[in-house]
């Protein structure tokens, strides 16, 4: 399975409703904006009020995973930045535009800069992972002369790494609006 | 102000007495939507208690002054803590025990007769589920037809009017519960009745429920006559008890007919569903008493709680017994049917045998309201 790397853990195994949303609410508070947290529970109806709550307040539910009864549960802590800031890449490119292009080049390379959590519960196929937090010093593996697409959920990250990899020398870079929050292409993950 | 536990049977008693009831239910809005406690003069709001942590004070001038107001969620946990929080601003407030939990599992006794020589017939009505069983007692034995997983419910109950269980019947293969049927008859020895046709992939032993079989409990006092009415399933029977009681299983209710989609073969079963419904009760007496195995809509209860009605006011009445047009029959049983019950293949494999699942998942694949009926 893939690695999900997760910034907190709360274990709020053995706790029945309302304890692992009462917990959860007061550890979000202490996360940093955009940073994730690992949920673990087992109460079952935990899946499906962590979801509602998440919807309700703004947070975003990742996904879960069940391993041998134990509920993993994945939320991300709203980001002011993504919904505040101006986009400023000068190129950009739809979703719906991009979709058709993937078809027909296969060298393109489609760059995921969400958190691994929030890849793993569902990218674009093939699409290469690095965290915006990581990309700075992991551009290098990256191909200069290839056309990079950079997406994530909402467009603002992404941007942000647009800009980041045009100055790090990378000319070829499109930002993906609005990202993966309205993708209707093939996905894959857990 | 102390918040003060409310019992399902109490919150059953409210139903059948048609009482004003105010439900604060406090499960996300998609459990709510999906299946509530319903009764006729019931009221309701919807706010997950996850939107409650912060405070009440939101929601005080949404409750009405001089109504008892019930707090409900899935389990009780998260109703007491909304409870407490009710009571600290000084509202008098309930709270259901156990939450939908118990309120999906409570089973409210209705007696519906006297049999003859002092038997007695009783329906046991789930509220929370559209289910509905029934136990027949005569001098010392009793009979139950479409037990519930709540196996201990009949033990007891039996044991209370001090008869032995001799014979447990399913009309068919149950599809949106559980059946506690043979749970019952390992647990008293009784002999377990099931149709072969619905039988074909179980895996145990029991005794060929076929049309014309007659069982007489406590000696020759009272008599179970079967009739076999596919359509529903393939398998489904039906049983007349003293030439009094109509027991329809899933094939006929009292607002809406039996559906014929749950095992996949709707195309198929859509002639014998007529053909049970127009046929084979048609030529019955109109004065039989029909005994459903569901009800959908709490408007189907009698005053006394009890889900009954003559066999001759439902020809009358009952829509899906008065599609004269065949072809608009097989149409409406077959097209636009609502969504299929919440784990219905793995509540099937259950019933077969095949699977086991633990209390929990038993309780999780039984969640949300019944579903097997075309209006």
């Amino acid at each position: 399975m893939e690695n999900i790397n997760v910034n907190q853990r709360l274990d709020a195994k053995g706790l029945a409703c309302p304890m692992p949303i009462v917990k959860t609410k007061k550890a979000m508070k202490e996360l940093e904006s955009g940073h994730i947290i690992e949920i673990l529970a087992t109460d079952k109806g935990s899946k499906a009020d962590l979801k509602a709550w998440a919807n309700s307040s703004g947070h975003q539910y990742l996904g879960t995973i069940e391993e041998s009864g134990v509920l993993k549960h994945y939320l991300r802590k709203s980001s002011n930045v993504e919904t505040k800031n101006e986009n400023k890449h000068p190129h950009t490119i739809s979703n719906e535009e991009l979709i058709p292009l993937l078809e027909k080049n296969n060298q393109a390379v489609v760059l995921d800069v969400r958190e691994s959590a929030e890849y793993a519960f569902g990218h674009i196929p093939g699409a290469v992972s690095i965290p915006m937090g990581e990309l700075e010093k992991n551009c290098g593996n990256l191909n200069k002369e290839a056309e990079i697409y950079v997406i994530c959920r909402t467009g603002s990250r992404s941007d942000l790494a647009a800009q980041m990899l045009t100055k790090n020398g990378f000319e070829k870079v499109v930002n993906v609006v609005p990202g993966m929050s309205e993708w209707t292409g093939k996905v894959e993950g857990i | 102000m102390a918040i003060r536990p409310m019992k399902a049977s109490e919150v059953a008693k409210q139903v059948f007495n048609k009482a004003e009831l105010f439900i604060l239910d406090v499960r996300n809005e998609d459990d709510f939507q999906d299946w509530k406690i319903e009764g006729s003069n019931f009221s309701y709001l919807n706010i997950p208690y996850f939107e409650l942590l912060d405070g009440v004070d939101e929601i005080l001038e949404k409750l009405p002054a001089g109504k008892d107001i019930l707090v409900v969620c899935a389990k009780e946990g998260s109703s007491i803590m909304v409870a407490d929080m009710l009571s600290e601003k000084g509202i008098d407030v309930s709270y259901l025990e156990g939450g939908m939990k118990a309120w999906s599992e409570h089973l409210e006794p209705v007696k519906l007769g006297n049999l003859t020589d002092g038997g007695e017939l009783y329906q046991f009505v789930r509220l929370g589920k559209g289910c509905l069983s029934y136990m027949a007692i005569s001098n010392g034995e009793a009979a139950v037809i479409d037990a519930t997983r709540m196996t201990d419910i009949y033990l007891k109950f039996a044991e209370s009017k001090d008869a032995k269980i001799k014979h447990v019947f399913d009309t068919h293969l149950h599809a949106d519960h559980i059946s506690g049927g043979r749970l019952i008859a390992e647990a008293t020895g009784a002999a377990y009745w099931l149709p072969p046709k619905d039988a074909e992939e179980v895996t145990f032993a029991y005794n060929r429920l076929e049309d014309g079989n007659e069982v007489t409990i406590g000696g020759t006092s009272m008599n179970i006559h079967s009739l076999y009415s596919p359509g529903h399933t393939i398998g489904s029977t039906s049983f007349v008890i003293e030439d009094s009681y109509l027991l329809t299983g899933d094939i006929l209710f009292i607002d809406s007919i039996g559906r014929p989609d749950l095992a996949g073969l709707a195309e198929d079963w859509v002639g014998d569903l007529r053909e049970s419904l127009y046929n084979r009760y048609k030529n019955l007496s109109n004065e039989l008493i029909v005994l459903p195995a569901h009800f959908m809509m709490i408007d189907e209860l009698n005053n006394d709680g009890s889900v009954a009605e003559k066999l001759g006011v439902l020809f009358e009445k009952n829509h899906g017994l008065n599609i004269e047009n065949e072809a608009e029959f097989r149409k409406i049983v077959t097209e636009n049917l609502p969504p299929q019950p919440n784990a219905f293949k793995e509540i099937r494999e259950t019933n077969m045998g095949k699977i086991t699942p633990d209390e929990v998942t038993q309780r999780e694949m039984e969640i949300g309201p019944n579903r097997c009926a075309v209006r």
